[in-house]
């Protein structure tokens, strides 16, 4: 008689009836829980130091993979609340020309352009969706397609902030270390209190309008001023980046509402997994470094990216960072039918 | 000058209505917004393209062809794609507005924007109208934007698909209850919106050269006048591609031919902004919008 063997799966002990909550009784549950915390964000903070040994150009791609993160961040922050974006670019444009303007216009220095920029691009970006906001699903995705062009062309056809050739020679940031670690602090700071926010109760009424906006109505709860809330927080985060890159390269112009700030966020959120804040960090350190691996192919990376996008949505709804998850917690072993 | 607004504005209104037609019908249909829908404009226009410059095909050839294949085209991504995200609108829009991108990008990366890429007029000449004037292949673009909207309209009204189309779209649930299956009416709304898309690109592209960004700009003008309108009312499509094309007309002429894209894109959102089921929207669309 043959042994037969069957594949067991056990969630692990230490978790407990609920998503958050655990028991800990020992260091090793505690190290369970910590490191895969832990262990991304010392590698972060580790990176910039490693200058020497990566050289110059990959630190320069953390930069960028770092604004990416911080936009999929915001586009998963509106996801929540259920505002799906196509044009993340807008942040990011509103937070680069204003940061430009006050810059060059004004004379002001990066440390007060850079906040400036980044609370004014997401009070504007507010204040611009304000009357839009009750509208749902395609309707709010279309708006958000159309206003990063709008501005492009608005910009191109008035002239006004630089027109085409946009505004250029701004004054660079003070340092390398600085540089380097402002976007990874950011993109840090930002990920981690994402993702407080959303299991606070506050989240909870942000989920709540995503499942079932007229509950959350019922419940006598103003949605319009969660979801503006939620859009002034995804847009700080968006126009930070915004800010920041423009300081970055010096320079700003058309390219900062270009499709790439709003399809490669969006990219990222749906290859990692909407709605965990660290999936669409993940998606963003897979997919930039990958993209600028290759550069060489020129915007074949767009179709590369509209390839990946596809495959996740058809394919893999669930997204990357889920699935990982869910494997931590369990076990896997083979057992003998009896 | 009035005259020549007036004659151009209605061009001009012809050839918004023939690009948005297609969308809105997809989307009044299936409810699937297709945001692949400059892809498609685009792909019709480089496929007769090639279909002239290198297999050497006759017109016309090549226009029934490109029309099928693109109409097959529409209908098979149903299937593969549409049908597994089928009523989950996030997936959905990111489905198809990536599969446009692709698309548009993808011709970007061959090559596809040089001088050489443009399709023949159907004849070459003008003729003049009260003083302005006109060459053929924008009356030719006004007769088959009738002859477009007369079609639909038979179509939708005396046979039985298009019985089943306007079933599907008034309550899907009722439809599926008497026998019509929404998985076929959707696929077919969907590759007839492709083929309308190529009917467009054909009949506008010669007009100029074939550009990417033309895409881009296609995808906007269906959105523009579809909202406008009211998506999935045919009235509310031709009036806002009137309204739309006068606009654009009137700007070009008096301010600049820079502002022309502004007016679509203020419009879009202007309309979703105050008055968001459109100009001749249902009360079901509001509540669907809202």
């Amino acid at each position: 008689m043959t042994v037969r063997y069957r594949k067991e799966r056990l969630d692990r002990g230490i978790k407990a009836r609920c998503e958050d909550m655990f028991a800990l009784s020992s260091y090793r549950e505690i190290l369970y829980l910590l490191l895969p915390r832990v262990l991304p964000v010392i590698a972060l903070l580790c990176f910039p130091l490693l200058k020497g040994v990566v050289g110059l150009y990959w630190e320069k791609v953390l930069v960028i993979t770092c604004a990416i993160a911080l936009l999929s961040l915001s586009w998963d922050l509106m996801a929540s609340v259920g505002l799906v974006s196509l044009g993340q670019a807008l942040f990011f444009g509103a937070g680069a020309y204003l940061t430009g303007f006050l810059n060059k216009s004004l004379g002001w220095p990066y440390f007060l352009t850079i906040p400036f920029g980044t609370v004014g691009g997401a009070l504007f970006c507010t204040f611009l969706l304000l009357p839009v906001l009750r509208l749902r699903g395609v309707y709010f995705a279309i708006v958000t397609l159309t206003l990063p062009l709008l501005f492009t062309r608005f910009i191109e056809a008035s002239k006004i902030l630089g027109g085409n050739a946009g505004i250029s020679s701004l004054s660079p940031l003070p340092h390398l270390w600085f540089e380097l670690y402002v976007p990874v602090l950011a993109l840090l700071i930002c990920l981690f209190s994402f993702r407080r926010l959303i299991n606070e109760d506050y989240g909870l009424v942000l989920q709540g309008i995503r499942d079932n906006d007229l509950a959350v109505m019922s419940g006598a709860i103003n949605i319009y001023k969660f979801k503006a809330q939620a859009v002034f927080i995804a847009g700080m985060a968006g126009a930070f980046a915004g800010a920041f890159m423009t300081h970055y390269y010096q320079f700003v112009g058309m390219p900062a509402f270009a499709l790439d700030y709003s399809i490669l966020p969006l990219t990222c959120a749906v290859l990692g997994g909407v709605g965990t804040f660290a999936g669409p960090t993940v998606g963003a350190f897979i997919l930039v470094p990958l993209s600028e691996a290759l550069r060489a192919f020129g915007t074949l990376r767009v179709v590369f990216y509209s390839a990946i996008l596809i495959i996740c949505v058809v394919g893999l709804p669930e997204g990357i960072f889920h699935y990982i998850q869910r494997k931590y917690h369990q076990f896997e072993r083979m057992v003998e039918v009896g | 000058m009035i005259s020549s607004i007036l004659v151009y504005g209605l061009v001009n209104s012809v050839i918004l209505a023939l690009i948005a037609i297609g969308f809105s019908l997809t989307f009044g249909i299936s409810g699937v917004a297709n945001f692949a829908y400059g892809g498609f404009y685009l792909l019709s226009g480089y496929l007769t393209w090639i279909l002239l410059k290198y297999l050497g095909l006759p017109f016309i050839v090549a226009v029934f062809i490109t029309i099928g294949a693109v109409g097959l085209l529409g209908f098979l991504i149903y299937w593969v794609i549409l049908l597994r995200v089928r009523g989950i609108v996030l997936s959905e829009v990111i489905a198809t507005f990536a599969l446009g991108v692709g698309m548009l990008e993808f011709f970007r990366w061959k090559g596809f924007v040089t001088y050489e890429f443009t399709l023949p007029y159907f004849k070459k000449g003008m003729l003049l109208i009260a003083d302005v004037p006109v060459d053929y292949q924008r009356l030719f673009i006004i007769a088959i934007g009738l002859a477009l909207v007369l079609f639909l309209y038979i179509f939708t009204h005396h046979t039985r698909i298009g019985w089943s189309f306007r079933g599907i779209a008034q309550n899907e649930r009722t439809a599926i209850s008497l026998g019509i299956e929404s998985d076929w009416t959707a696929a077919l709304s969907l590759a007839f919106g492709s083929a309308m898309a190529a009917v467009a690109a054909i009949s506008i592209l010669p007009l100029g050269i074939i550009s990417i960004n033309m895409g881009y700009d296609v995808l906007l003008i269906a959105v523009a006048v579809g909202i406008v309108g009211g998506l999935e009312s045919v009235p509310g499509i031709l009036v806002a591609s009137l309204i739309l094309g006068y606009a654009q007309i009137i700007t070009s002429m008096y301010i600049s031919a820079e502002w022309m894209m502004v007016v679509y894109l203020a419009a879009i959102v202007l309309v979703l902004t105050i008055k968001p089921s459109g100009l001749f929207g249902k009360f079901k669309e509001l509540e669907e919008r809202v």
